[in-house]
């Protein structure tokens, strides 16, 4: 090299060094699962734990919906059995309930996991970087998580009032699951809505499935690779099983059957 | 050996201190030898700059030979530069090319507050390891070797804990600025070990507590095992998350025992 050293003409001047601002304070008191709770590393257990009934749930969900494809009777009397279980052994829709509080708990609780944690690391990183970061390993699904949530979330209200409560639905009739669900597919921008929300659906599963095992500290070399295998598996089939249903009521491959609701205007096949 | 010199562009965080504002300062770099390190290229810019009578960059680092963690920044986007499982001070400038353009800028996060340009303060790592990243032994006279039986893949897999060298490069890759990645390496290569074992659960709450006041939270990204210098494996994130579990378990329990 040409260059020669000089020594510095003026003294190098040391900045005064602050220490690290805590972002947060940890009370160690209270009972151990609300110190539990309070650290991240356990709402990622907890995050983990209701996605993993949240999946358990979209699971089911979707098993119950296939029968549309068996006929309108099978998936009408579907509805009517998830209100009568366990037959004779409770009264009517309280096994029902009790199950939808469970879900209900879970996903308040996988939100609210995930909006406290969105907000600690936010504190994590108050300033950003200022040049452009170049990811290595980190994928489409796993940087999208909050907003593949937020959208799942915000189709989900449409969907309850769409389907559950009929508020959106202006042919709904109860007891009839499977005109109710014709019906409401039949209108474009609701199975593109339904579309949107199961892609996005499948990418948080893509990402979720996986990452749950490890939020769980399920790790063992020799089943570390099926973890992704699984979880791919999982948000591919959900993903199909759930956009055929807009694809085949869009091509009238599935189609509204009579009698249906009073006082439709749409054709109905005998 | 190639004597082929090289010229490139590089693009410089400058902050006089973590008060003073800072911006990036493009520097022409002709003569680069691809047999440099990233620091020696770094060292020809400053005798230039001092010799122009400019304040030198300032940057960490200490070994030179990737074993101490004092360097790194960011390189293009990436901790400690574009290859894998090496430190700032090990990549050779071999490794670009003529002409390329370089942007450099330090480990952002809030536990890693800015010192001087390229320099960060990362005390809240030790204060991570004053919390449980320690054994208690009593120092008689010397015991045997191999006096402990430990089966080779545990220990192997402590071997691999231990490699952490506490660079930060792991927190700075990571999205969410988490420290699991360091914080899981220093509890593990403990708490996989029988010496190990008298302060596993206190360790464990303990470090992942503090771990916690200065950084963010994991969400199994895998930036952090991409950028470390060690390949430290986030299997160690996973065997954390279970010991904490556990950990609090137990806690129920001898609170239990002492209030009946
Ligand atoms: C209200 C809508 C939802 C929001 C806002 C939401 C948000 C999140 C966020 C932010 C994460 C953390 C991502 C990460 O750690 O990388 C996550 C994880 C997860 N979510 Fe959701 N989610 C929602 C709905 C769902 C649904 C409907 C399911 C299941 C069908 C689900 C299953 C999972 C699973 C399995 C995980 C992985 C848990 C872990 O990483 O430990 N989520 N969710
Ligand atoms: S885990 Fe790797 S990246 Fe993190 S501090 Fe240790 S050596 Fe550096
Ligand atoms: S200077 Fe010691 S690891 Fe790079």
């Amino acid at each position: 090299m040409a260059t020669t050293a000089t020594p510095p003409t003026k003294p190098v001047k040391t900045p005064p060094v602050t220490p690290a601002r805590p972002i947060r304070k940890l009370v160690p008191n209270g009972p151990p699962i609300l110190r539990f709770y309070r650290s991240s590393v356990g709402k990622k257990w907890v995050m983990a734990v209701t996605g993993l009934m949240l999946m358990g749930f979209v699971v089911f969900h979707l098993i119950g919906n296939l029968k549309l494809y068996l006929s309108k009777e099978e998936i009408n009397l579907y509805g009517e059995a998830l209100r009568d279980m366990p037959g004779h052994l409770l009264p009517r829709t309280v096994l029902l309930w009790t199950l939808r509080s469970g879900l209900f708990v879970a996903f308040v609780l996988h939100l609210h996991s995930a909006y406290s944690l969105t907000m600690i690391n936010r504190k994590a990183r108050p300033q950003q970087y200022q040049s452009r970061r170049d990811y290595v390993a980190a994928d489409f699904a796993s940087r999208t998580m909050r907003w593949t949530g937020i959208i799942v979330l915000l189709y989900l209200v449409f969907h309850l009032m769409d389907l559950t409560w009929g508020t959106a639905n202006s042919e709904w009739v109860r007891g009839d699951p499977y005109n109710n669900l014709v019906y409401s597919l039949q209108r474009p921008v609701v199975a593109l809505a339904y579309a949107v929300a199961n892609i996005a659906l499948a990418f948080h599963l893509y990402h979720g499935a996986w990452s749950m095992f490890q939020s769980m500290g399920i790790n063992n070399p020799r089943i570390n690779k099926l973890r992704r295998s699984f979880a791919t598996a999982f948000a591919g089939l959900i993903l199909v099983g759930n956009l055929s249903f807009p694809i085949l009521i869009q091509l009238h491959v599935v189609d509204l059957q009579c009698p249906h609701t009073e006082p439709t205007t749409a054709p109905c096949k005998a | 050996m190639s004597n082929a010199s090289m010229r490139i562009t590089l693009t410089v965080w400058r902050q006089a201190s973590a008060d003073a504002g800072g911006g990036f300062e493009t520097y022409d770099v002709p003569g680069v030898s691809p047999d440099m390190s990233f620091l020696e290229m770094l060292d020809v810019v400053n005798e230039r700059l001092m010799h122009d009578g400019k304040e030198p960059i300032a940057f960490d680092h200490d070994c030179r030979e990737g074993i101490c963690g004092a360097c790194g920044f960011m390189i293009n986007g990436q901790a400690h530069g574009p290859e894998r499982a090496t430190a700032t001070c090990q990549l050779h400038m071999r490794k670009f090319r003529d002409g390329d353009h370089l942007t450099i800028e330090p480990w952002r996060a809030a536990g890693f507050p800015l010192v001087k340009d390229l320099i960060v303060d990362r005390t809240a790592f030790d204060r991570i390891i004053e919390s449980g990243g320690y054994v208690s032994v009593g120092t008689g006279g010397a015991p045997d070797g191999n006096l402990i039986p430990i089966p080779k893949p545990v220990a192997d897999a402590a071997m691999d804990a231990a490699a952490c060298i506490g660079c930060g490069a792991c927190v700075a890759a990571c999205p969410n600025g988490a420290a699991q990645l360091f914080t899981s390496a220093k509890m593990q290569h403990l708490n996989l070990l029988p010496q190990g074992q008298a302060e596993r659960w206190d360790r464990t709450v303990n470090m992942v507590e503090s771990m916690e006041t200065y950084f963010g939270s994991c969400t199994n990204h895998r930036e952090c095992e991409a950028a470390c210098p060690k390949s430290i494996s986030i299997d160690f994130i996973a065997l954390m998350n279970k010991d904490y579990a556990k950990a609090q378990l137990k806690q129920r329990r001898l609170i239990g025992q002492t209030f009946p």
